[in-house]
Order: structure tokens, then C-alpha cells, then sequence
């Protein structure tokens, strides 16, 4: 019974959805990707804050999202995590979405954006891949023994903590000497769930995916990123119809956290122009 | 500068001798740990000596060229982009960050990684100062502890099948067909079942029309009593043979169950069931278990038989056969005290809401009776028994045969 009511829970709540800016102007929705929570927006989504209803939330099993609320099954797949986009949208009435999707969660927009035609504007791809592990003609940057080595140095991570930190993460106020832990835990998650969504992001493949997308599209593609590499960005701008690229001089996988500056005029000078022709 | 000790000449000495070698540049370099500072995209501006002499580079090839990133493992460089970053990002620092470093021979250093992220005086990161520290005896420990742990979460799900499957070996998965007979039977061992319970019951064909039916229930759990359970499950099959009275059967098991000089306790009702007519006649003997409830279609249901003296205590104990004719329509209840003693707070089930629910129940075909009588029992105790819960309906269908 008390599964039933979880899972029936207002995904609002369920999803730590936190909504600000403009009440009535166009919505903007950012999902972060794997490893942290919604923080990782700190210094891009305020700026929006002014012409844009700002949606932020985080991902089923992330930061303050509910981990009762976490269906193993459900989270199997990237689906998952884009009906829960899905969800959102709908309980929120949003529509004419900009939605802003980092790292696994672009393709989750993707996803999202096939399953209703119409609701998006524009997606935001910043450091996308459609599939991590190189294959027959395809550069994704990885072997399947990398991601197992990743698999493994979730493990050492989690191995000291995770007992310590299973009251943070269930949420304790009333025991402050958490309080040092809670701020540390941005990008803190139960390990099995860490585990799960790293299979998840890293071993999926939606190459097939991105020909379909008709919403307009910008990819934001760093320098040097290990996780998603130029060709991968390159890849994804070939394979989607209506999408543009633009290379920021920012390196590494978060240029909305190393070069925040830069991440917000390339967002801005695409929807600028976009939004005017 | 306070010098420690004074009046201590020799303590002084070794001070003033230390302070002497004391340099920050060495320090630096030779610091029982690596250290490295890099630009905030992790571009390496300078590496103690430490660390170049764990890994095997020069300066050169790393200062102004690689990045810390780089000379992480493929795993560890996702870690870095995914977690180690974006936390230096957003509070300035982490520490105890398990990651291996790819050395110049291409082989790895398990090590343990601090960082701070230093701010410039316009607020904006500046420098990241990184402490590494070699963990190649702490990870292999730590695998050890992760393979034992693993270990122990395989060897208790093992556990839990073995005693799953023990159960089903002594639990028949389902009663058999008897040619004018209706049998149900419903088992639900105790919590999340997995543990082997004590309760067992048997139905077995002696010869042509001639049948028997068993309950029984043996003290404690586990292992234990799985051997035991099995023990008096066979013995009865074996006694049933060789003996017509079912108070023979149990006397047998009374001394197997002594022959074995433990306390291996047990209660058990043995009932022989043979076709006469459109009738059964059922001889039986209970040796300290419940007695069977008999349900007529123009009679309230009530218990038949009498009880007698508890398995594996007495070398000569006390039973009593009696027999019962079962007519069509007539049926036969066999539990276990864990209907009847089921507890909610401080309520048991008890005899009495059993007699009721039997009466409630009278129109049921014996499967569907067994199924609710065990549902009912368990919501009783709000869907956790303490105890294990055996129960066999035996049926005269009304029509005969």
C-alpha cells in the first residue's frame, strides 16, 4: 500500500521540481546529467530567470528526488526518464518547451520529443551522445571495459561512505551533524542507483532516434570532452534535421559549470535568432 | 619562534637540526604524496617530484601538456567529468576520491585524490591544488571487503533458495487427486519465508481406497527442524505400511524420534482414510497436535477425536484411536497452531473464529476453503505470521463419487 501512494505521488515533489522566473512567459526546462542534480544549473539558470519560467528539477534517484519514488524497471530504460519529462510538463501545463538537456538527459529529450510531437520548441543538446561504446563505423569513445571500469570506481567511491550517507540522502533534518554531508551531496547517490544509471546512460544506443526529431535543434559541443568527443557533437548535428552546432571554446563534459558565461550566449544568440526568423 | 622544551638540550638540538632541513620547495617535492597544481580545466602547471617518480613521467611531459584528467583511467576520467568536476565546481572542493592514475608504462596506481578549487580576488576559480595519495594496499583491501561482501549477499540468497526448495520438499506443491475425495491444502511459512518452518502435513495412497493424511509440527526452525520434519514425514509413510492403527504409526515415530537422543519434539495427527460406499471411514490418533475440525452439512463444525501425548518425550505414550465416518457432504479440517494461535496485538485467531469461518465457509470446495482459511489468518496478523500456518481440508463431495 504505501508503494501505491509513492508512486502516485505529485511528481513534483517526487522530482524535487523547483519552478521560477517569469510565471507566464515561455517555459525553459533544464535536465542535468549523470552524476549530480539540479545544482549543476547554479550559474546558468538564473540568467533565464528574467524572460523565461525556469523549470528545474532532479532525476529520478538524483539529489533530492524521492528514492522511494525509484522503479528499478521503470529506470531501466532512457524512456523512463522521458515520461517523467513527460510528466512534468504536463502536470506544470507547459507548452512551447525549450527544454535543456546535459549529457545522457539530451537523448532523454530526444526521446521526449518524439513522444509528443509539437511540445517542444527547441532542444538544447549540451554534450550529447547517442551511444558512448565505439561500434562498427562509429566513434563513441569508449570500450564496454570502460564503462566496467566506471562501474568499479562507483563501487570504491560509494564502498566508504554509503552507509554514512544513506541518512542524508534519506533526508534527516533533524540530525545536523549531517549538515556537512548534505552539502557535499550534489553529487551523491544511493550506489545501487549510481550503478543502474550508469549502465543506463553509458550502454545505451539512440543513433536511431535522432533522424526522427523534427523540434529545432542546437547542440553545445566543449574542446576536449572525454565523454562526449567533437565527433560524437558532429555526429548528432549530421543525424538530426533541423539542428545547428556550436563549438564552445569551453573544455570538459560541463561548460555550464567551467564556462557558464559562454554557455549562456550561445543559448541566448540561438533562441535570438531563432525566435526572430 | 617558540622553541619547544627548554631546559631540554638534547630535544633542542633535534629541533633546531629539523628546522634547518625544513624547506617548502622540498617539502613540496618530496612530501609522502603527489601533488599537483592545475589550471581550473585541469591543464597541470606544476607536479611534485613524488608523483613523477610513482608514475614514471618527466616534468616536462606533463607541465603545460597533459591535464590530471588525462592520466586517469578511461572509468575514472568519466568519474572525473561526472563527479570529481562539477563538485570542484561547485563547492571548491572533494576529497577522498578513489581514482587510478595510467602511469608512463601504461600500468595503474589505485590512489585516493584530494582537491581544493582556489578562487582569484575577483571570485572566479584560479587554481586547482590536488594531494594524491597512493591507496594501493587500502583499494586491495577494500576489494577484498567488496568480494566478501558480495560473497555474503550471494551465500544469503543461496540460503534462502535451499531453504525455499527444503519447504517445497516438505510441502507437497499440491494434494493428490483421490477418486471420491475433494483434497485442499494451503501452507504459508512464517515472515518473508526464509526460514524452513516446522509444520508439515502429508497425503498419501496406502493401497487401493485406503489412505492416509498426516499433520504435524516440530519444534524450533531451520536446518534443524527440517531434518526432523523430514524425518517424521517419512517415518509415518514407512510406519503406514506396516500398521493399520494410526496410533501404531505415531508410537513408531515416538521411538524413531527418541532413538535419536536429541530433544527432537513433535506433535502429529495421523488419519486413515478407506472407502466404504458412498462413505469414508477415517480411523485417526493425535499425539499432542490440534484435533480435526469435522464440518456436516446440518452440524456445526466441531472437533473429532482425542488427543494424546506429544512425540519424542515419553517412551510409552498415551494415544487414542477413534474413527469417524465422513458421508457426502461431510469435511475434515487439519491445522497447525499457527492458525489458531496467530496473534494480532494481544488477540489470538483462536478456536472459536476458526469454527466460524468454517461455518461461514461450508459451501466452499476443499482448495478454495484451504486458500481462504490461510488468507484469512494471515490479514489477521496484518500480513506478517510469526509462525508457520499448514492446513488441509479433506472433502466428501455431496454428489459421491
Amino acid at each position: 500500500m504505501a508503494q501505491q501512494y509513492i508512486y502516485e505521488m505529485d511528481v513534483l515533489r517526487r522530482l524535487n521540481v523547483r519552478v521560477s522566473g517569469a510565471p507566464k512567459a515561455q517555459p525553459i526546462v533544464f535536465a542535468h546529467g549523470f552524476g549530480c542534480d539540479q545544482n549543476m544549473w547554479r550559474f546558468v539558470a538564473p540568467h533565464f530567470e528574467q524572460s523565461y519560467k525556469v523549470v528545474l528539477f532532479d532525476l529520478a534517484g538524483a539529489g533530492a528526488a524521492d528514492p522511494a519514488a525509484y522503479e528499478p524497471d521503470k529506470y531501466s530504460r532512457l524512456d523512463g526518464y522521458a515520461d517523467d519529462i513527460l510528466e512534468i510538463c504536463a502536470r506544470l501545463e507547459l507548452s512551447d518547451v525549450i527544454f535543456v538537456g546535459h549529457s545522457v538527459s539530451a537523448m532523454t529529450g530526444v526521446l521526449a520529443s518524439l513522444r509528443v510531437p509539437g511540445l517542444f520548441a527547441h532542444l538544447v543538446l549540451i554534450g550529447p551522445s547517442p551511444c558512448y561504446i565505439n561500434g562498427e563505423g562509429y566513434f563513441g569513445g569508449f570500450d564496454e571495459s570502460d564503462i566496467a571500469e566506471l562501474l568499479d570506481s562507483l563501487d570504491s567511491n560509494y564502498l566508504g561512505w554509503s552507509a554514512a550517507m544513506a541518512p542524508a540522502i534519506m533526508g534527516n533534518p533533524d540530525r545536523p551533524q549531517l549538515g556537512q554531508e548534505l552539502t557535499e551531496s550534489f553529487c551523491r547517490t544511493d550506489p545501487e542507483i549510481a550503478r543502474r544509471f550508469a549502465r543506463v546512460t553509458f550502454l545505451s544506443d539512440n543513433r536511431g532516434d535522432l533522424s526522427k526529431v523534427s523540434t529545432p535543434t542546437l547542440i553545445l559541443q566543449c574542446r576536449n570532452d572525454a565523454i562526449a568527443p567533437v565527433q560524437v557533437g558532429q555526429y548528432v548535428q549530421q543525424a538530426i534535421p533541423n539542428s545547428s552546432l556550436t563549438l564552445l571554446d569551453a573544455t570538459g563534459h560541463c561548460p555550464h559549470l567551467s564556462s557558464p558565461e559562454e554557455t549562456i550566449e550561445a543559448i541566448d544568440a540561438y533562441l535570438t535568432a531563432h525566435t526572430q526568423s | 619562534m617558540n622553541l619547544p622544551l627548554s631546559g631540554d638540550e638534547p630535544a633542542r638540538l633535534g629541533f633546531e637540526e629539523a628546522l634547518l632541513q625544513h624547506d617548502p620547495a622540498e617539502l613540496f617535492d618530496r612530501a609522502p604524496c603527489g601533488y599537483i597544481s592545475a589550471a581550473p580545466d585541469g591543464l597541470i602547471v606544476a607536479v611534485n617530484q613524488t608523483f613523477l617518480s610513482w608514475t614514471g613521467y618527466t616534468r616536462s611531459e606533463l607541465v603545460g601538456n597533459r591535464s590530471f584528467q588525462e592520466l586517469l583511467s578511461p572509468g575514472g576520467r568519466i568519474y572525473y567529468d561526472t563527479h570529481f568536476g562539477p563538485l570542484l565546481a561547485m563547492q571548491g572542493a572533494v576529497r577522498e576520491i578513489a581514482l587510478e592514475v595510467v602511469r608512463a608504462d601504461n600500468g595503474r596506481i589505485p590512489v585516493l585524490v584530494n582537491a581544493v578549487m582556489d578562487s582569484g580576488a575577483d571570485g572566479g576559480p584560479k587554481v586547482i591544488r590536488i594531494a594524491i595519495f597512493d591507496a594501493t594496499e587500502r583499494r586491495a583491501y577494500e576489494h577484498e571487503l567488496l568480494r566478501a561482501k558480495d560473497a555474503a549477499e550471494s551465500a544469503e540468497q543461496r540460503a534462502v533458495g535451499l531453504a525455499r526448495t527444503l519447504q517445497e520438499t516438505l510441502i507437497p506443491p499440491r494434494p493428490p487427486d483421490i477418486p471420491g475425495l475433494d483434497i485442499g491444502a494451503g501452507y504459508r511459512p512464517s515472515g518473508n519465508g526464509d526460514e524452513v518452518g516446522g509444520d508439515f502435513y502429508d497425503v498419501f495412497e496406502i493401497a487401493d481406497g485406503d489412505w492416509a493424511a498426516v499433520i504435524g509440527d516440530v519444534a524450533g526452525k531451520g536446518v534443524e527442524a527440517a531434518v526432523v520434519t523430514a524425518l517424521a514425514r517419512y517415518t509415518l509413510r514407512a510406519a503406514a505400511v506396516r500398521t493399520t492403527l494410526p496410533s501404531n504409526a505415531l508410537i513408531t515415530l515416538n521411538e524413531v524420534l527418541r532413538a535419536e537422543h536429541s530433544e527432537r519434539l513433535c506433535t502429529a495427527a495421523f488419519l486413515r482414510l478407506r472407502w466404504h460406499g458412498p462413505d469414508w471411514v477415517v480411523d485417526m490418533a493425535s499425539a499432542g497436535h490440534l484435533l480435526p475440525l469435522l464440518t456436516r452439512p446440518t452440524e456445526a463444525p466441531r472437533p473429532v477425536g482425542r488427543t494424546g501425548s506429544l512425540l519424542g518425550v515419553l517412551r510409552h505414550p498415551s494415544l487414542t484411536d477413534s474413527s469417524v465416518r465422513l458421508e457426502p457432504g461431510d469435511s475434515l479440517l487439519l491445522y497447525t497452531d499457527g492458525v489458531t494461535e496467530a496473534r494480532n496485538g494481544g488477540e489470538f485467531y483462536g478456536e472459536d473464529r476458526l469454527l466460524s469461518a468454517l461455518e461461514r465457509h461450508r459451501s466452499l470446495a476443499a482448495g478454495d476453503l484451504a486458500t481462504e482459511l490461510v488468507t484469512e489468518v494471515v490479514d489477521f496478523q496484518a500480513g506478517l505470521p510469526r509462525d508457520d500456518i499448514a492446513v488441509v481440508v479433506i472433502q466428501v463431495p455431496a454428489s459421491g463419487p
